[in-house]
């Protein structure tokens, strides 16, 4: 179980969190002007890095309040959790040393 | 009676409390302070139940958790299989059977109350030997709050077996004893005795059984519990286990560890026999020797290596480079036959003996350790897999680390418990624990190793790996998964890096081309060395997993059982329905009525008299369980636009509209009715069982894209109570529950809503709208006076004939007019066009949630499977949901039996069937390939491997031009 620091209740145990899949993958401003291979991009394509990902999760039996992480897939840890934009150092689709 | 076995003195049994008990109907006197073994050997009870599959009779191997074969049945108001009889405190009165190697499940309830519990804690100590007890001494000195947990009753770990050892200056019994009250008297340590820490996991999280009844005082507790631990600092202190070496007759009873001998006899003051050959390949039993002949007993020596690092111990017969090739007798060890271990096997000695006690080398307890993926390597001086470091906010101390010697665990113990780094070099734990001697199989004289024995609760031989490694086994899993080894209960404690040493031997260095790599403990693995050659740390150890001991799911289940297993919700008129006869359904969490069965009725009587009375008279039912969503702010119109396909923006103030959600796929999520209660405030209703998705999935789109927007989202599913009231005669219910009402057509239009206090004086908010096509009314008031409204609507319509309905007529009614259920006739896959309703599609909004997915190619080309209905030729035969459709030309000329060509192209499937009491007959609706352009076509149904024509219709089967909905 992690344990996992929301950024607006403090640090919490996974179990009060619900998962929300790759961060920073805005909806699109115009769904209408993308092509069937744009818009399957944002629908059904996300990156699996092994390594640093930045990730979305929801404080759902707590504050009810979405916000991301960069977690290191390889061994779980979550280095930090924020809200909105992503710091500048973490890149979401950098791999394994 | 008196225990022949028992000395006069020795050990921390109390003599004088007698503990009596029956194995196998046979009474025996034990002692507190005994485990069933001890209490059993004090009584010259060696041989234990049978082996498991070849029902050879076994003995009591080891002093712990590692047992193989020494298995009870405790008998009682609730029987328990299969306790490891080592571990088992012996309580007086207990009767006890021996089991064969498996159990049997009590199929009784278990009355026992099983709890949980939950904690935080600065240093968690698992293991309370020499090292842990060290570490919760130095931990709890630093001030922070410490927990010990000790799977065994007592404290003191191996060290308990070695009295006279000198710890610290003084013998292990008064040292165990020194800092056992030290801790008790430290107001920052907790000790948990009996409890077995048996999962662990990330953030230091760890799970972990406690036994509670067989402590002293725990009347009325509850029997076991499980702890869950936050530890911010993990001590493993969890020793090592003791190898049996691989020779033929190794598993006869008498065959005992030789650290268990010695346990037996320090802790318990059992001599377990009088005449006893030690074999080891290590200096470890020297001192096992040494006790047993101190004790009285006669003992030979037995050492594989030609020189020990250790003298012989005092009028001990020590036998260099021999080794035993065979353990002589029928049902118990009566000698061992010795022969020179780099010699003529042939040439063997024969030595007398009643037991036969063994040492192969140590393993290192490292399941904790590897649960965290904490890494390991092979040690070719010790001779066993050891950590290469700990893991994070993790310290290792004692044996667990292949520090084999009590001085190196105290002083790994206090550096752990004060955070201190690892005091010992991986060159000083080599020089001190003395080399191994790498002996993995002993030849026998007949040249056989049918009774060579790896894994001894699996029944399983080096017989049973050679042949694993003939059909073409190469890495451990999957030998592991051919042989069943370290598959028994005890988990291969014992047998599992035997089997990898053997695997040593009897692979070549051409099998190691084809050996996987990615075991834990594999050479490379940690980017250590990479050498081919056959060898334990190049074939690496199979997974360690949870629970590293047995659990009992009633102790993981906790409370949870029963009633308590799931919270269950019922609505206000629950006690109503009960009193009704209802038969309920689980929808969610919520207990709805599934139908009110009159006497003498079945379920279709029931269901075919409901739905006559709403289709002809009026009904009513229990709408209380639709998830309910206030939605409010400037911008809920805007929000809601985005959310629904249809458009919600300029629905009026007063009316309802029905609305479809969908993903950005296209796909339905969920679907209700809206009601707009003012300019910037909707109720948004939604399924019984998709509310909690459904506001989810509105506070992820509003927070996550859509911030800006002015909009708030409760939850009132619990606030209000809703009836519905529905069938032709429904406005005369209405008109009399509600005087001040216009029900009238034209004054209560369909989908409008009005407030108004209702005759009893109960404010109401009443809706026009149907699920079943027939004229309906839902009344809508405060949660508190739900049973209230439901008692005025019985007395209201009794004149009428009123009905109540459930939820199974609920379902034929709307599927008789194609009202889907999402998540029944939906599946993820399906879009609000498939089911017919292009017309809830909005087009000419700018955008909505999912509108870009319907102009994607594989939405407008034809082969999408749409709702349609079915009519069976056969008019009674209900087909069975899920039932696969297939064309007629696809099945065999006689349809209703035989075979057809496979595979054979499905084309639908069948999402709901029902009886119609309108139409009398049976139907169903399905999702079928192109549906809308096969109306009128045959196809066929299949299942129960026949296949029944069906004819395929127009989804909505009754009232297609919606005439009844005015009533
Ligand atoms: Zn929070």
């Amino acid at each position: 179980m992690l344990m996992i620091e929301c950024p607006h209740c403090g640090v919490r145990p996974e179990g009060e969190f619900t998962y929300g899949g790759q961060a920073h993958v805005p909806y699109p401003e115009d769904p209408q002007a993308l092509t069937d291979e744009e818009w399957a991009q944002y629908l059904f394509y996300r990156d699996n890095p092994k390594g640093t990902f930045r990730e979305r999760w929801v404080h759902s039996a707590g504050c009810r309040k979405w916000f991301n992480a960069i977690r290191d897939t390889r061994t779980y840890d979550i280095t930090s959790t924020y809200l909105g934009a992503a710091p500048a150092e973490a890149n979401s689709t950098q791999g394994a040393q | 009676m008196g225990s022949p076995h028992r000395l006069a003195s020795g050990g921390i049994v109390d003599r004088g409390t007698s503990r009596t008990f029956t194995i196998d109907g046979r009474s025996f006197e034990g002692v507190a302070g005994d485990t069933v073994t001890s209490a059993a050997l004090a009584n010259g009870v060696l041989q234990v139940g049978d082996s498991i599959y070849r029902g050879r009779p076994r003995g009591v191997m080891t002093s712990g958790v590692e047992e193989p074969n020494a298995f009870v049945r405790i008998n009682g108001e609730y029987g328990e299989s299969m306790q490891p009889a080592t571990i088992t405190e012996l309580v007086d009165g207990s009767e006890l059977t021996w089991e064969d190697g498996i159990g049997t499940l009590d199929q009784s309830v278990d009355p026992a109350e099983y709890d949980h519990m939950h904690v935080h804690t600065d240093v968690a100590v698992i293991g309370a030997g020499p090292a842990g007890l060290a570490a919760a001494r130095a931990a709890a000195a630093t001030g922070v709050r410490v927990m010990l947990f000790e799977q065994d009753f007592a404290l003191g770990g191996s060290l308990l077996g070695r009295p006279n050892e000198v710890v610290e200056g003084i013998p292990a019994g008064a040292w165990i004893e020194d800092v056992t009250a030290q801790l008790e008297q430290a107001i920052n340590c907790r000790i948990l005795k009996r409890t077995s820490v048996f999962g662990s996991y990330d953030s230091n999280y760890l799970i972990a059984l406690e036994k509670r009844v067989e402590a002293p005082g725990t009347d009325g507790v509850s029997r076991q519990r499980v702890w869950h631990i936050n530890a911010g600092r993990v001590v493993l202190a969890t020793g090592a286990f003791e190898r049996t070496l691989v020779f033929a007759g190794n598993d006869l009873p008498g065959v005992m560890l030789a650290s268990a001998a010695q346990n037996y006899l320090g802790r318990y003051g059992v001599l377990a026999g009088e005449q006893v050959v030690v074999f080891t390949t290590n200096d470890s039993a020297y001192g096992v020797a040494a006790d047993l002949a101190a004790a009285g007993a006669s003992v030979s020596l037995v050492d594989s290596r030609a020189s020990a690092g250790v003298d012989d111990p005092a009028s001990v017969d020590v036998h260099h480079g021999s080794v035993a090739v065979e353990a002589i007798g029928s049902d118990r060890v009566v000698g061992v036959r010795i022969a020179p271990r780099d010699g003529d096997i042939q040439q063997t000695q024969q030595l007398p003996c009643d037991l036969l006690a063994v040492s192969g080398g140590w393993s290192a307890n490292v399941n904790l350790h590897s649960q965290r993926q904490g890494a390991l390597h092979w040690d070719d001086d010790l001779l066993g897999f050891v950590p290469s470091g700990a893991v994070r906010d993790q310290s290792l101390a004692g044996s667990v680390t292949g520090t084999y010697w009590t001085d190196g665990a105290v002083a790994e113990g206090i550096a752990a418990g004060s955070a201190q780094p690892d005091p010992t070099t991986a060159q000083e734990r080599r020089t001190g624990s003395g080399t191994t001697d790498g002996l993995w199989l002993i030849p026998s004289p007949a040249g056989d190793f049918d009774t060579h024995f790896v894994d001894l609760q699996r029944d399983e031989t080096a017989a049973g790996v050679v042949r694993a490694v003939r059909a073409g086994m190469r890495s451990v899993e999957h030998v592991k998964r051919y042989t069943s080894i370290s598959t028994g209960l005890d988990q291969g404690k014992i047998g599992g890096v035997l089997t990898i040493g053997l695997l040593s031997q009897l692979l070549g260095e051409h099998d190691m081309a084809s050996m996987p790599a990615g075991q834990p403990g594999q050479d490379g693995a940690e980017g250590g060395a990479t050498d081919r050659s056959p060898s334990p740390g190049a074939i690496g150890t199979t997974t360690f997993r949870a629970p590293f001991t047995p659990v009992a799911f009633a102790a993981l289940a906790g409370r949870a059982r029963g009633e308590l297993y799931d919270p269950a919700r019922v609505t206000p008129a629950q006690a109503r329905h009960v009193a009704r006869g209802a038969e309920f359904e689980d929808v969610g969490q919520w207990k709805r009525p599934w139908f009110y069965p009159q006497s003498g009725e079945d379920m279709n009587a029931a269901v075919a008299r409901e739905c006559r009375a709403a289709r002809t008279n009026v009904a009513y039912m229990d709408g209380s369980t639709l998830g309910k969503i206030e939605i409010r702010g400037k911008d809920a119109p805007t929000f809601l636009n985005r959310i629904y396909t249809n458009a919600f923006a300029k629905l009026s103030v007063g009316k309802q509209r029905y609305g479809v959600m969908c993903g950005p796929d296209g796909m339905v999520l969920d679907d209700g009715v809206s009601f707009r209660l003012a300019e910037d405030r909707y109720l948004m209703t939604t399924t019984t069982g998709g509310a909690a998705k459904v506001l989810e999935w509105l506070e992820e789109w509003h927070q996550t894209e859509w911030p800006e927007l002015d909009v708030f989202f409760t939850s009132v599913t619990e606030q209000w109570s809703t009836t519905v009231v529905a069938g032709p005669r429904s406005r005369d219910v209405i008109h009399k529950i509600a005087p001040d009402l216009d029900v009238s057509k034209e004054g209560f239009e369909f989908m409008s809503f009005h407030d108004t206090v209702l005759a009893s004086g109960i404010p109401a908010r009443i809706a026009r709208v149907t699920f079943s096509g027939e004229l309906a009314f839902e009344v809508n008031v405060s949660g508190w006076y739900g049973e209230a409204v439901w008692d005025d609507i019985t007395h209201a319509g009794a004149e009428f004939g009123i009905t109540p309905y459930g939820t199974e007529t609920m379902h034929v009614l709307r599927a008789e007019k194609a009202f889907p259920i999402v998540g029944q006739d939906t599946d993820g896959t399906v879009t609000p066009q498939d089911l017919g309703m292009d017309w809830v599609v909005a087009k000419k909004k700018k955008d909505f949630i999912g509108m870009r997915s319907y102009a994607r190619a594989g939405h407008v080309e034809e082969g999408r499977k749409q709702l349609v209905s079915l009519f069976p030729t056969d008019p009674e035969l209900r087909l069975p949901e899920g039932s696969q459709l297939v064309t007629t030309d696809n099945t065999p000329a006689d349809p209703l039996d035989g075979i057809a060509p496979q595979p054979i192209p499905m084309i639908g499937h069948v999402t709901s069937s029902y009886r119609s009491e309108a139409l009398d007959r049976t139907f169903a609706l399905a999702l079928v390939r192109d549906g809308r352009t096969r109306i009128g076509e045959e196809v066929m149904a299949s299942f129960e491997g026949r296949f029944y024509p069906v004819q395929i219709a127009e989804a909505v089967v009754y009232d297609k031009e919606g005439a009844r909905r005015d009533g």
